[in-house]
């Protein structure tokens, strides 16, 4: 045994910073979907696009959601809402089981973040990913009809929120799932019905009344009804009560992501 | 001065078994320290808690003062972990991954030390590689070197040889030892039991979640009195000789000497009876015949150097 214990060579916990520790993870995470990118970004632009070709065609003359828009410009806002939240919930979620199942979840538990720290990393980084998804297809899409710009506020509003509250909800989905089909079975059962009943290709006044009734129970509905009003200043409700309803089902999902990371449920144990 | 890592009454659970149970431990500031014990007799656990990867039931761990749960951000600032298991981020090159994991600590211009690491493990000519296109030993070295990247004043090594060739043990322990001299405070768990007798001055076995023998490395090796001798009689040896015997196997016998001069007198009674010896071996009691022993005893008996089970 050594007689006198040195003086370790060590950093003191000082010179650590939580910024470059917060910045560090929110770079990792974003680089990581940017490394693939023909499958995180170029993918799911090219399913957008491919869906409004086959739609925008056919239902062109069947369908006038609001009037004076053609189907076109009105599916556009919806497809882009549509990819962006499919993306967020996509980034979280399979960042979270991918590092599970790798193992090397390990070094982000070592370091000491706080859960608040993992939760914006991770939600941000989902953020990005729908933000450039949608994006990419927007610039695409305009080709085929551009929507108008009425209330541009409002598309900035819904596209932040509604990302972050499929970031946050695809960090829950991360945790709780222990194996891909799980995480695939909450793809599937769970996110792709919302977005897809949410009024993406159709404005939902044109549903009989208790399927109307189902829609408005859809949060998803709202962020793609007030995103489509910041471009056509028409939506099927008023963007302030989708706001109202958008922002709580964010802290909602905020609230239990959250607290799953703050306890460690299924990471720590 | 606060122990490098205080454990006071740590229980741990899963479903009905029971991983650790009330352990207490004190690891002091600068030590190397070894955690031996059978698979599955809770030493992961332990680290895990240590690490703050696993929460106990009951019980506190503090590192360098700092509890893991409520000042966790100084605790994990405190110590490096080399995980057991072969995890790596499959999407970077062993740079990239040193300089995120250093990033995660809250540290920017790391890039001098991570050389430094980067070199004594011997991945220097990995630095550009991606962690997927790595061999298993590659894998373990960049492991360690995660661990070490914001230099830890207490370093956690899980198995860290596991699968590793001699060249790659070799350079791991000189550098291991290098930091140990510098001050750094080193726990270990490993299988091969002649490394923590090499290298751990103080040792703890766990059996089925309890510290059965904690003591220094000279003191646990005293506890299995003397030498081993075996030889291969020509014939009967005498009751004398027969008292001091172990076992006997394929005609060779093993005996249990106290010191060397006792080796003279059991030549010597066998001669006088007229029974003739070959394949004479003197061996010291090892870390191994220890171990076997504590794991083989009930934890009661174990405390007291007896005879084998």
């Amino acid at each position: 045994m050594s007689a006198v214990p040195l003086e370790a060579k060590t950093v003191p916990a000082a010179t650590s910073s939580r910024a470059v520790a917060f910045r560090t993870l929110l770079t990792k995470e974003m680089l990581r979907f940017w490394k693939v990118s023909f499958q995180t970004i170029a993918a799911p632009v090219l399913t957008a696009v491919l869906y409004l070709l086959v739609f925008g065609q056919v239902l062109a003359e069947h369908v006038e959601a609001f009037p004076g828009v053609s189907y076109a410009a009105f599916l556009i806002p919806g497809l882009v809402m549509m990819s962006v939240l499919q993306n967020a919930f996509a980034n979280s979620s399979s960042s979270l089981i991918q590092s599970k199942i790798m193992g090397s979840l390990v070094f982000i538990l070592l370091p000491p973040f706080s859960h608040w720290q993992l939760f914006g990393a991770y939600v941000l980084a989902s953020m990005v990913r729908g933000l450039v998804v949608g994006l990419g297809v927007f610039v695409v899409a305009v080709w085929f009809g551009p929507p108008g710009f009425k209330a541009p506020h409002w598309i900035l509003v819904f596209v932040l929120l509604g990302s972050a509250m499929l970031g946050s909800l695809g960090v829950i989905a991360g945790i709780w799932a222990d194996k891909f089909d799980q995480l695939a079975a909450f793809q599937n059962f769970v996110v792709m019905p919302a977005t897809f009943l949410s009024g993406v290709f159709y404005s939902v006044h044109g549903l009989p009344p208790f399927w109307q009734g189902v829609s408005h129970l859809n949060p998803f509905f709202y962020m793609i009804d007030g995103f489509r009003y910041g471009f056509f200043a028409q939506s099927d409700v008023s963007p302030w009560l989708s706001l109202v309803i958008v922002v709580v089902a964010l802290l909602l999902t905020a609230a239990v992501a959250l607290r799953m990371l703050a306890r460690g449920y299924k990471l720590r144990n | 001065m606060t122990a490098a890592i205080q454990v006071n009454s740590v229980s741990k659970r899963y479903g009905s078994v029971l991983a650790l149970d009330n352990v207490d431990l004190a690891i002091e500031r600068g030590e190397f320290f070894g955690l031996l014990g059978p698979n599955g007799a809770g030493k992961t656990t332990l680290i895990s808690i240590i690490a703050g990867l696993v929460r106990a039931n009951s019980g506190r761990v503090a590192i360098m003062g700092h509890d893991v749960v409520d000042d966790f951000r100084a605790a994990r600032l405190s110590v490096g972990v080399v995980p057991q298991e072969l995890a790596f981020d499959p999407f970077f090159t062993v740079r990239e991954t040193l300089t995120f994991q250093s990033g995660y600590f809250g540290l920017q211009e790391n890039g001098a030390w991570i050389d430094e690491v980067l070199e004594n493990l011997g991945l220097t000519a990995k630095a550009a590689t991606n962690t997927r296109a790595l061999s298993g030993g590659m894998k373990r070295r960049l492991l360690v070197a995660q661990a070490l990247v914001h230099k830890p004043p207490v370093i956690v090594l899980d198995e860290p040889t596991a699968g590793v060739d001699v060249e790659l043990r070799q350079t791991l322990w000189a550098f291991i030892r290098r930091l140990n001299r510098e001050g750094h405070t080193i726990v270990l768990t490993t299988h091969y039991l002649e490394e923590a007798q090499a290298l751990c001055e103080r040792i703890a076995m766990l059996k089925a979640g309890r510290i059965v023998a904690l003591d220094t490395t000279r003191a646990l090796l005293g506890r299995i009195a003397g030498l081993q001798l075996t030889l291969r009689p020509l014939g009967s040896p005498p009751a004398s000789v027969l008292a001091h015997k172990i076992e006997e196997r394929d005609g060779l016998l093993t005996l249990r000497l106290a010191q060397a001069a006792d080796v003279g007198r059991v030549l010597a009674d066998c001669a006088a009876a007229g029974c003739g010896v070959e394949d004479l071996e003197v061996g010291r009691a090892d870390l191994e015949d220890v171990f076997l022993q504590l794991v083989a005893d009930q934890p009661s008996a174990a405390m007291s150097a007896g005879a084998r089970a």
